[in-house]
């Protein structure tokens, strides 16, 4: 889960991280006063979870309060990569010297938490990374003793941060590190961490994703999900214990696994067809499941065909079988259905299907070419 | 032979008590599968299964003897039965939970590192070593004993293989499923290093998906370490950028661990790359067939 940047300085903040004073805003009237009681100029930043907000054109500097509610009053009017922008954050401007990057992430061959600096700050880490991946630094992290000030300094150092504000940046990093930890994050990021023409350091922007499975012991932090960040469907899916992912092809698929489901998209697409999402069902695959999986699936109206992945294996195929009957039953659809089943008792349970009328193959080659023909003709 | 797990593994169930715990430890001891015993906090000195329940792991360990530990409590315990399970002295800990928070695997991963336990998952299907024991999830019924090893990150993807495997009457020595979770415990290379020193195994399969450089890692290994021919699989050629496929570790991520990256990885490495599932009992059956003419061949050399 995303968090917005005003929820991740918000959090910051907690950590000893300076930020900028300012505000988030639901409109225009609001950015004005918020503007005003900054008292100088100010700049109005869109906040949605998506990157490129700048190059959009969804951040503006204004000089007073009312050409901050002017410029509020067109951001919030925007769209940017499809997600509308809902609120702004109303920002003091600040006079930015020079801007680093600084940055917590899963080092994944590491097993640790990795932080990350570089003095190319105010670009997308990834493209420092591809072009420049000599400017980044990095220091991992042992989770038994946290990061520490002296691998905070190597940072500082590397990155070039003036000696009269090495302190302050051990401060920033021990704090974003802290951050992470405590709040199960799977990033943590300031970026630009900017230093000040007046000497100072202050985390300009930030970002923070979390953990989605820690968010059980952090109802405070599921309480700020911004619904936009998922469609209804994938909303849906979440809450009925579904992984769904919407693709923009005409084939949906329903597979009991992640990476099976994930093989079915890739057979489909070799036999000249698109799929239209990934969809795990988990095990069992009983009625309740398939009806919800199915109602999801056919939410999207590119839909032509959908393909059944079912292995079988200690939930009995021709059980799973019988789940997916029930749960077609009670969805209503003309959409052809096909169904490749396998494993243990799986003759029973193409039986069961083939006499519900649905389409049945014995192989994943086998049902994708037949989903393929069946959404040419639809 | 076979890797990790056989006739001498001697097991405990962490979570007996509970729906999957009982449901699959009741698999288990029917596999044949040396359950000694199971342990919940709370419920020892009961039985589950025939088999005694302990407290703690320490008293399980003490009482039976065990080796090994499978665990099937919630995702917000997890970390902590991987734990109690190593101080007890347990050399295999294998977690098929579920949605264990990163920072708690971090934090596991590290202690693990310290005492040289393995651990096998979180989010996995555990391992099967055809004919001699299960531990975890994978359906016993559909292996057959045989020379060929799995590694791979997701589990009904690898039951696909080992049923395409078992069709076509080439058995397998040990499955193993490490899980699909960003920070997890024995990863491909640890599982290839063993399966290269396994008299019974004779062909590798490496399952693998997107996200992260595991793979680029494992095909890179396996072109310097590993003699036994090797055929991969790779599940997400078309998963979008940015958008997690169920698995937690399996993203795209900022340009790195695509499926593309991964099939020219293996493919310079020289181990060819299955189109689906199927393909890659096609292409083990071939290495194999390979693999018995070659001796042959090398007699007639030396003549």
């Amino acid at each position: 889960m995303k968090l917005h940047e005003y929820q991740s300085k918000a959090i910051f903040a907690n950590y000893n991280i300076p930020i900028p004073s300012g505000k988030v805003a639901s409109n225009a009237e609001e950015a004005r006063q918020i503007a005003a009681q900054i008292g100088k100029k100010v700049v109005i930043k869109s906040q949605v979870l998506v990157g490129g907000r700048g190059k959009a054109g969804g951040i503006k500097v204004a000089a007073t309060p009312n050409e901050a509610e002017q410029l509020a009053d067109q951001i919030l009017a925007m769209t940017i990569k499809g997600l509308p922008v809902r609120k702004v954050l109303v920002d003091e401007a600040i006079n930015i010297a020079k801007e680093i990057y600084l940055g917590v992430v899963v080092d994944r061959a590491a097993k640790c938490a990795t932080v990350m600096a570089s003095a190319a700050g105010g670009v997308e880490i990834e493209q420092v990374a591809r072009d420049t991946p000599e400017k980044i630094v990095r220091v991992q992290v042992d989770p038994a003793f946290g990061l520490q000030e002296f691998q905070a300094r190597d940072l500082a150092f590397a990155v070039g941060i003036d000696k009269a504000l090495v302190r302050d940046f051990v401060t920033i990093a021990t704090g974003l590190y802290r951050a992470f930890v405590a709040n199960d994050a799977s990033l943590a990021e300031i970026n630009p961490l900017v230093v000040t023409a007046e000497g100072k350091l202050i985390a300009a922007d930030g970002k923070i994703v979390l953990d989605d499975n820690a968010l059980f012991r952090h109802n405070d932090l599921e309480q700020l999900r911004d619904i936009d960040e998922e469609s209804p469907a994938e909303a849906r899916a979440r809450k009925a214990g579904l992984s769904y992912v919407k693709l923009d092809g005409n084939i949906g698929c329903m597979v009991n696994g992640a990476g099976l489901a994930m093989a079915t998209m890739d057979v489909i697409k070799f036999y000249g067809g698109e799929p239209a999402n990934f969809l795990d069902i988990g095990g069992g695959a009983k009625a309740d499941k398939v009806k919800a999986a199915l109602e999801i699936i056919l939410s999207d109206p590119n839909v032509k065909a959908v393909l059944f992945n079912i292995f079988g294996g200690i939930t009995r195929g021709d059980e799973v079988a019988r789940g997916i009957v029930d749960g077609l039953r009670e969805v209503k659809t003309k959409v052809p259905m096909v169904v490749r089943i396998v494993g243990t008792n799986a003759e029973e349970g193409r039986k069961i299907l083939a006499d519900a009328l649905m389409i049945t193959a014995a192989t994943l080659e086998e049902g994708a070419q037949k989903a393929v023909a069946a959404a040419q003709k639809q | 032979m076979s890797i990790l797990i056989d006739k001498k593994t001697k097991l405990i169930v962490q979570g007996i008590t509970g729906r999957e715990g009982e449901f699959h430890a009741k698999q288990m001891i029917e596999y044949g599968t040396n359950v000694v015993g199971g342990m919940t906090p709370g419920r020892g000195g009961e039985t589950a299964l025939g088999k005694p329940v302990f407290d703690t792991m320490k008293q399980a360990v003490a009482k039976t003897g065990a080796n090994a530990s499978v665990i099937y409590v919630p995702a917000r315990g997890a970390a902590d039965a991987i734990l109690e399970a190593v101080e007890a002295g347990i050399r295999l800990v294998v977690c098929i939970t579920e949605g264990v928070p990163v920072v708690d695997m971090m934090r596991v991963t590290k202690r693990i590192a310290e005492t040289g336990t393995i651990l096998v998952g979180p989010n996995c299907p555990g391992l099967i070593s055809p004919g001699k024991a299960k531990v975890g999830i994978i359906p016993g019924n559909i292996c057959k004993p045989g020379p060929v090893g799995i590694v791979a990150r997701s589990g009904t993807l690898t039951y696909e293989v080992i049923y395409a495997l078992t069709q076509r009457k080439i058995g397998q020595s040990t499955c193993v499923g490490m899980g699909g979770d960003p920070v997890h415990g024995i990863g491909f290379i640890e599982a290839l290093e063993m399966f290269e020193r396994d008299p019974q195994t004779e062909a590798i399969v490496v399952i693998g998906e997107i996200g992260g450089t595991d793979e680029e890692k494992a095909a890179a290994y396996i072109k310097k370490h590993v003699k036994k021919p090797c055929v991969a699989f790779i599940a997400g050629q078309t998963a979008p950028p940015g958008k997690r496929m169920g698995h937690a570790g399996a993203i795209i991520e900022g340009g790195t661990g695509t499926a593309a990256d991964k099939i020219a990885a293996f493919e310079a490495a020289g181990v060819p790359v299955a189109h689906f599932p199927a393909e890659v009992a096609e292409l083990v059956e071939q290495k194999l067939i390979k693999l018995k003419a070659k001796p042959v061949a090398k007699k007639k050399m030396r003549k």
